[in-house]
């Protein structure tokens, strides 16, 4: 700490960040552009001019930028200095010049940095009697809109992009002050984080493309905290939606989770809410044979379910990784524990298991995502990180530049926050990140080695790993490739010398094996470096919620259905079709009556005989669990249209008319969470995620609607113009309104951004305790799971190492079918979303040159891939990268599911075969 | 027969046309209103707007008779016909002409007295049964008022009794042929003028209803006809001590030339303007100091008046 | 005493004073120009609408009666898919015209417009657009503006340069 003198007065402050930070964090309004919290300080816009004074006796001063000036003690600066601020006005005057009269049709404003600075310098009239630049747009994908006549050349864009973000298809081009930020030529952005430009933008250069075709105000929005679902990550977003439609998704800072930015699935993978596909009301298909649907009326649905339900000879029912604990449990409640299933595979089932076991058994601690992005040596086991988990390779982009920026702060005494000297210095150094996986993927180009082989190779890489590093760990027997070896020497070295040491695993591999040689590389890091961290990447959003609360695989729920022990399956949230075999899901859903809730029509609920028309995220309130073992609660942003309702309410009505003894008392989220919480002992702290429903801040609750939301009055006018009364909230202390608090309200609380004079995402600074800290009140969520302590030599590693993959020559089935992923199209909801459905690859499937060879499949030509239980006709695509005797398979995308993956495939010529089972989507 | 058919017909035309004053009364009330605050008033429905009260009575029968559900029912229905039913009763014995009245009765001024006391009951009740602290106050207010001025109203009509010599409105109005009783009974007029403004509770004397501090006082809770008939109740009350007053200190039916019963109306309806000059132009006084008048100044001049007068008749003898 | 019969006096004798009531549908009263009436949307001089569904309007409305929602054309003109004012709530403040940044929304000075059925107060886009430019000749919006549109590429306003050769190299 330091004490700094603002304005004459004296404050104490951290010493490590520029004068700039420290007023933020004070809570002054100093204005800036090209500062961002996350990217710190270059100095280029000149826009945070202050006067700084030698000593108090300094009555003269000089105009510095705050950005640039450490917090050094002693520091004397004035904000209000007439001069300095005649200065700011100044600056903000020429930065206009050539700003276009734009502000009614740009979709920044109301929420640009540009205009809140200006009110805040004061500049109000353009004196300037010349023409104005003007520029050619590009077409930058489908996310991103350019409007280039808007820029200030603060520079942000390139420097989240090229340096924050590791993108390589954009640049700043051109020179004075024709400078131009685009790309090379019109073409879709490569990067998956190119929506954060739209946030990063100062002004309106980069807007939102998605929101553009219904545009929608800030003000206008009405928004509610929520959590990404798209992956396990949990990244905490907030959902804004106007007139019955959800608009927009950005993000919502957690200092934890996070940070600043959002990948572009979460982003703009919300549509899938708007779909016109959206089931709406409760339908029937009577059985057996009948196709004709029936709808069921207000009051009819439940009377039905429970005929149904009391009929049953046996109800079992299956839960769902994408649906809230509070759903699971009802289900879980419902059919009783023995009747539970978890909605995994069971190779999902196992390796979910396995992850929660080796994170709250073992002594490591999974790391957040903050701590990811410190970690100064990583070592990435059989995961695609930037496809599963892609907020995590933006952490590992910033983890590779730790060791570097700590040579260089520590040797040339350059300050941290000093952002475009620190990367002069560190130039193209880059610290240790080691991959081994099936195939390549985009964070290769960052690595320090990458490796790429089978599952087996790769856990028995990672074992040789660990091994090197302690002599408890199991010793690896049989053959290791040369460059295997040399890989694990390296990445062991690296991994001892470091003082953050970062592996990560997760279930993209598809085998256990991987994730226990994680554990065991992680245990023996810990035995001497306590600051060991692991993460393993669970498949989805809440897949370690529903792991935690148990249920056996959808196999046995198969089996019992084929054993005749049930013959009613009510499924949640889930479409089977993509976790099992197809004829084993045919089997499922064969069973008398079939429950499907969803919100999208799926295999699943087109082979169900009663539908119900649940809530999507943005729709419904509930807890996930992401990967770190944080508990996190999205809240409803708006009331869903017609006849949807959440999952776990139709799941308690369906409760209390079955007259289960205790169902009534569960009215609320809140008393079913805390049931929950009662009968699992695991999830109690899920509970204290967010206050309770009852939660008051001087006795009102938290308005979801800005307090200028317009249109109160006429939205509905046209239905009715008398007014409905607005919806009451029992279930969450956010109201459907206007009226509320106005202050700031508890973090996991946070409906929107805003604080006087800060109209843009700016005004985040105030809602942080200190710039790029938490937020004041701590990060939103809670930890469930956390290490046990354990003692040197009293781990027990794991010691079941598989033998070395050999390709298959001679068997039937001679290819190991691998699952790739795909950022855009792996997963199901974004893919619904246009946008993103626009990115979305072809399927095809992935073959070594050298195999395709000896297959006699040029890059392009149709194969015929044949499991056990399916069999698809794609297109060859060759992936130097992948080991021989392995395909890829990008699982997820369009037509292909009905498999579980990996496992054993043949591939040939088209046509020359003997039938097995043609899935019928194959191709669709 | 024909007697009794002569008295149905005086019944039903002194009804008829009392009930016709009335309703013509809101809108001659709201034309003279209109003029004196420089408008016109209601001047749309038919010639001169002479429909407006057909159109009002249209509105106010198309209104949901509405009941609040705490109200005490029957006496809350009860209330608005004892105010019309006690006022059309004391128009019995009103003498229109020599040959037109409906009760030429011998204690006629000792009934118009016991009518008028009755009428308290309408707006007592009515606020009670309003359950409407409000609607209690005007009630309240309303009884004390009645009660105060009630008495000196009855003493300064003594004046006149004792001139006449009889209680018979008949007698009194043939004992005016020489001089109207205006002359020697001055200070008895005033006195009855100001105690019927307050028994009608009309303006400046309208505490019970006071608008602006008891959101219309007792009939608060009333809409519809229900409160139509208070409105109706009221003017009639102002119609009555108009031709009170006529009967009792302007000769009633007495003057030349033209026909007794134009004489009758002429002079009711030069009162009934005087009563609505009197809303135009005075503002409301206190509840206190309204009580106080009553009691220190009305009463001592009624009690002069009586003592006086029966001085001189002394006198005189 | 003597007041009191002075007041009744003096109130008796407007009797015969002039009255100041307008008998409006017979007469009728002189409406200023800038007279806060029923609300219009107009086109600019080209005829194009224009409103560009800034939403500001809807914003600045003490009353939140106004309520749209914008879209674009093909070449990236906005204008508002719906436009809703409900007159039932509108208290003609005149806020809207002064936020609205194009001249688009304007107050006349026709304030007949009653309804026995409130919901008749609900007017649409249909019913507010005319087909003139309103109060203000002249103006058009998208000539000042940067954003390009139908007729209008970068460059070709009224206060823009020619675009940047992004690939040239002079100074």
């Amino acid at each position: 700490m330091v004490t700094v003198y603002i304005d004459e007065k004296p404050y104490q402050v951290e010493a490590d960040q520029s004068m700039l930070d420290a007023c933020l964090s004070l809570g002054m309004d100093l204005p800036y552009f090209c500062w961002h919290p996350a990217m710190k300080s270059v100095g280029a816009c000149r826009q945070c001019a202050v006067k700084q004074f030698r000593d108090e006796n300094d009555k003269k001063g000089k105009i510095v930028m705050a950005c640039m000036t450490p917090a050094a003690e002693g520091t004397r600066i004035s904000i209000k200095d007439p001069e300095a601020g005649e200065f700011r006005a100044r600056v903000i005057e020429w930065l206009m010049l050539n700003h276009p009269h734009d502000c009614p049709v740009c979709d920044e404003g109301g929420e640009c940095h540009l205009q809140d600075m200006t009110v805040m310098t004061g500049h109000n009239y353009r004196r300037s009697r010349y023409k104005k630049r003007t520029y050619k747009n590009q077409y930058l994908g489908p996310f991103v809109n350019h409007e280039m006549n808007r820029c200030i050349q603060c520079y942000r864009c390139v420097r989240f992009y090229n340096d924050y973000a590791g993108g390589r298809d954009f640049g700043v081009f051109a020179a004075h002050d024709h400078v131009y930020f685009g790309r090379h030529e019109d073409g879709v952005l490569e990067s998956e984080f190119s929506g954060n430009l739209v946030e990063v933008c100062p002004t309106g250069v980069f807007t939102d493309r998605v929101l553009k075709k219904h545009y929608t105000r800030k003000w206008d929005l009405q928004t509610a905290p929520s959590i990404c679902v798209h992956c396990s990550l949990g990244c905490n977003i907030i959902a804004g939606e106007r007139y019955g439609r959800l608009r927009r998704v950005i993000n919502r800072y957690n200092s934890e989770v996070n940070g600043y930015f959002i990948c572009d699935r979460g982003r703009y993978g919300f549509e899938f809410v708007n779909s016109d596909t959206r089931l709406r009301e409760p339908f029937t298909i009577p059985r057996p044979g009948n196709k004709q649907i029936k709808i069921l009326e207000e009051g009819e649905a439940l009377p039905h379910l429970k005929t149904v339900l009391a009929r049953a000879k046996g109800i079992i029912g299956i839960g769902s990784p994408r649906a809230s604990l509070e759903a699971n449990y009802l289900l879980h409640k419902l059919a009783g524990p023995e009747n539970f299933y978890a909605g995994f595979s069971g190779m999902e089932s196992s390796l979910v298991q396995e992850i929660i076991s080796i994170i709250s058994k073992g002594p490591v601690r999974v790391s957040s995502l903050r701590e990811a992005a410190m970690a100064d040596c990583v070592l990435v086991l059989g995961e695609d990180v930037p496809n599963t988990a892609p907020m995590l390779g933006l952490a590992l982009r910033q983890s590779v530049m730790q060791k570097p920026m700590e040579k260089v702060i520590n040797e040339l005494k350059i300050p941290k926050w000093n952002d475009q000297a620190v990367r002069e210095a560190i130039q193209e150094q880059r610290g240790p990140l080691f991959i081994a996986a099936p195939t390549g993927g985009r964070l290769d180009g960052i690595a320090a080695s990458a490796i790429h082989a089978a599952p087996d190779d790769i856990a028995r890489l990672g074992f040789q790993v660990a091994r090197i590093l302690s002599p408890h760990a199991p010793p690896v027997e049989g053959a290791i490739t040369e460059d295997a070896a040399h890989f694990a020497e390296r990445a062991a070295k690296e991994l001892k010398e470091a003082k953050r040491p970062l592996i990560i695993s997760g279930a993209g591999a598809g085998s256990l094996a991987v994730l226990q040689a994680a554990a065991n590389i992680a245990w023996a890091l810990w035995e001497e470096n306590r600051e060991t961290a692991l993460f393993l990447v669970a498949p989805e959003c809440n897949s370690i919620g529903l792991g935690l609360m148990g249920g056996r695989s959808l196999d046995n729920a198969v089996k019992a259905v084929k054993d005749g022990k049930a013959d009613t399956v009510i499924i949640l949230e889930n479409d089977i079709f993509d976790r099992l075999d197809f004829p084993e899901a045919e089997a499922l859903v064969r069973a008398r009556h079939v429950l499907a809730m969803d919100h999208l029509p799926t295999h699943t609920t087109s082979r169900a005989d009663t539908v119900l028309p649940v809530s999507a995220f943005a729709e419904g309130g509930g807890t996930l669990i992401n990967s770190e073992g944080r508990a996190q609660r999205f809240f409803k942003v708006y009331v869903p249209s017609e006849r949807i309702e959440e999952s776990w309410r139709w799941l308690r009505d369906l409760l209390v008319d079955l007259g289960r003894p205790g169902s009534e008392a569960l009215f609320s989220l809140d008393e079913v969470t805390a049931a929950m919480a009662r009968e699992f002992p695991v999830l109690k702290k899920a509970a204290e995620a967010a206050p309770p429903a009852d939660f008051r801040i001087e006795g009102m609750k938290v308005p979801r609607q800005p307090h200028r939301y317009s249109g109160r009055t006429a939205n509905k006018a046209d239905v009715n113009v008398h007014e409905p009364k607005p919806y009451e909230d029992t279930d969450s202390p956010l109201s459907f309104s206007m009226e509320g608090y106005e202050g700031r309200p508890p973090s996991p609380l946070i409906p929107r951004f805003w604080a006087p004079g800060w109209n843009s995402v700016q005004s985040l600074n105030k809602f942080q305790s200190e710039v790029g800290g938490p937020l004041k009140g701590g990060p939103p969520g809670i930890r469930l799971i956390e290490p046990v302590d354990a003692k040197k030599g009293e781990i027990s590693f794991f010691k079941d190492l598989p033998g070395p993959f050999a390709p298959r020559k001679n068997d039937f089935f001679d290819f190991f079918i691998v699952p790739l992923f795909h950022i855009f199209g792996s997963e199901r909801l974004s893919a619904m979303s246009p946008s993103i459905g626009e990115l979305v690859p072809a399927p095809y499937i992935a073959l070594n040159p050298m195999d395709a060879e000896t297959k006699k499949l040029p890059e392009g030509a149709e194969a015929r891939l044949e499991f056990a239980a399916a069999s698809f006709r794609l297109p060859v695509k060759l992936d130097p990268s992948l080991p021989r005797g392995v395909a890829g398979f990008p699982i997820g995308l369009p037509g292909l599911h009905g498999v579980v993956l990996p496992a054993w495939g043949r591939i040939a010529l088209p046509g020359a075969e003997n039938k097995t089972y043609e899935n019928r989507d194959a191709g669709a | 027969m024909g007697e009794t058919l002569k008295y149905l017909l005086i019944i039903f035309g002194v009804l008829t046309v009392m009930m016709s004053i009335a309703a013509g009364l809101i809108w001659v009330e709201r034309r003279l209103l209109g003029f004196w605050q420089d408008r016109y008033g209601p001047n749309r429905v038919g010639p001169m707007g002479v429909l407006q009260p057909l159109a009002d009575v249209i509105k106010i029968l198309a209104k949901e008779d509405w009941i609040p559900p705490f109200a005490d029912k029957p006496v809350f229905i009860l209330a608005p016909a004892i105010i019309v039913i006690t006022v059309l009763l004391a128009f019995a014995i009103i003498p229109f002409t020599p040959g037109i009245a409906v009760a030429n009765l011998n204690i006629g001024v000792l009934y118009f007295l016991a009518m008028s006391s009755l009428g308290v009951y309408s707006v007592a009740l009515a606020g009670w049964s309003s359950a409407n602290k409000y609607s209690l106050i005007g009630a309240l207010r309303a009884s004390a008022q009645m009660i105060s001025y009630e008495v000196f109203m009855g003493l300064s009509l003594m004046g006149v009794v004792m001139l006449a010599g009889s209680f018979n409105l008949y007698e009194i109005v043939e004992a005016q042929r020489k001089l109207w009783f205006i002359v020697p009974q001055f200070l008895g007029f005033v006195v009855f003028l100001i105690a019927g403004v307050a028994e009608t509770h009309r303006l400046p004397f309208d505490l019970p209803e006071a608008e602006s501090e008891l959101v219309a006082g007792f009939h608060s809770e009333y809409s519809g006809m229900k409160f139509g008939l208070f409105f109706v109740g009221e003017y009639l009350g102002i119609t009555l001590i108009s031709m009170l007053i006529t009967t009792f200190f302007f000769g009633g039916w007495l003057g030349p030339f033209l026909p007794p019963v134009v004489w009758f109306f002429i002079k009711t309806f030069f009162f009934i303007g005087f009563f609505i000059l009197l809303r135009a132009a005075l503002p409301r006084p206190r509840y206190d100091q309204l009580i106080r008048l009553g009691w220190k100044l009305m009463l001592p001049l009624a009690l002069l008046n009586i003592v006086a007068t029966g001085g001189i008749i002394l006198a005189a003898r | 005493m003597i007041s009191i019969l002075r007041a009744l006096w003096t109130v008796f004798m407007h009797l015969f004073k002039r009255k100041v009531t307008v008998l409006y549908p017979e007469e009728r009263p002189y409406i200023p120009p800038r007279w806060r009436g029923r609300i219009i949307l107009s086109r600019d001089p080209d005829g194009g609408e224009r409103c560009v569904a800034c939403y500001l309007c809807a914003v600045a409305c003490p009353v939140d009666c106004i309520s749209l929602q914008a879209t674009e054309d093909e070449y990236g003109r906005r204008y508002p898919e719906f436009f809703r004012i409900n007159f039932s709530r509108c208290i003609f403040c005149g806020y809207c015209e002064e936020a609205c940044p194009t001249y688009a929304i304007q107050l006349t000075n026709d304030f007949e417009m009653s309804e026995f059925n409130r919901q008749n107060l609900v007017y649409e886009k249909a019913d507010l657009l005319i087909s003139g430019t309103g109060k203000y000749p002249g103006y058009n919006f998208y000539k000042v503006a940067g954003l390009s549109i139908k007729g209008k590429d970068k460059g070709e306003g009224e206060e823009d340069l020619p675009p940047v050769d992004v690939k040239g190299l002079m100074p």
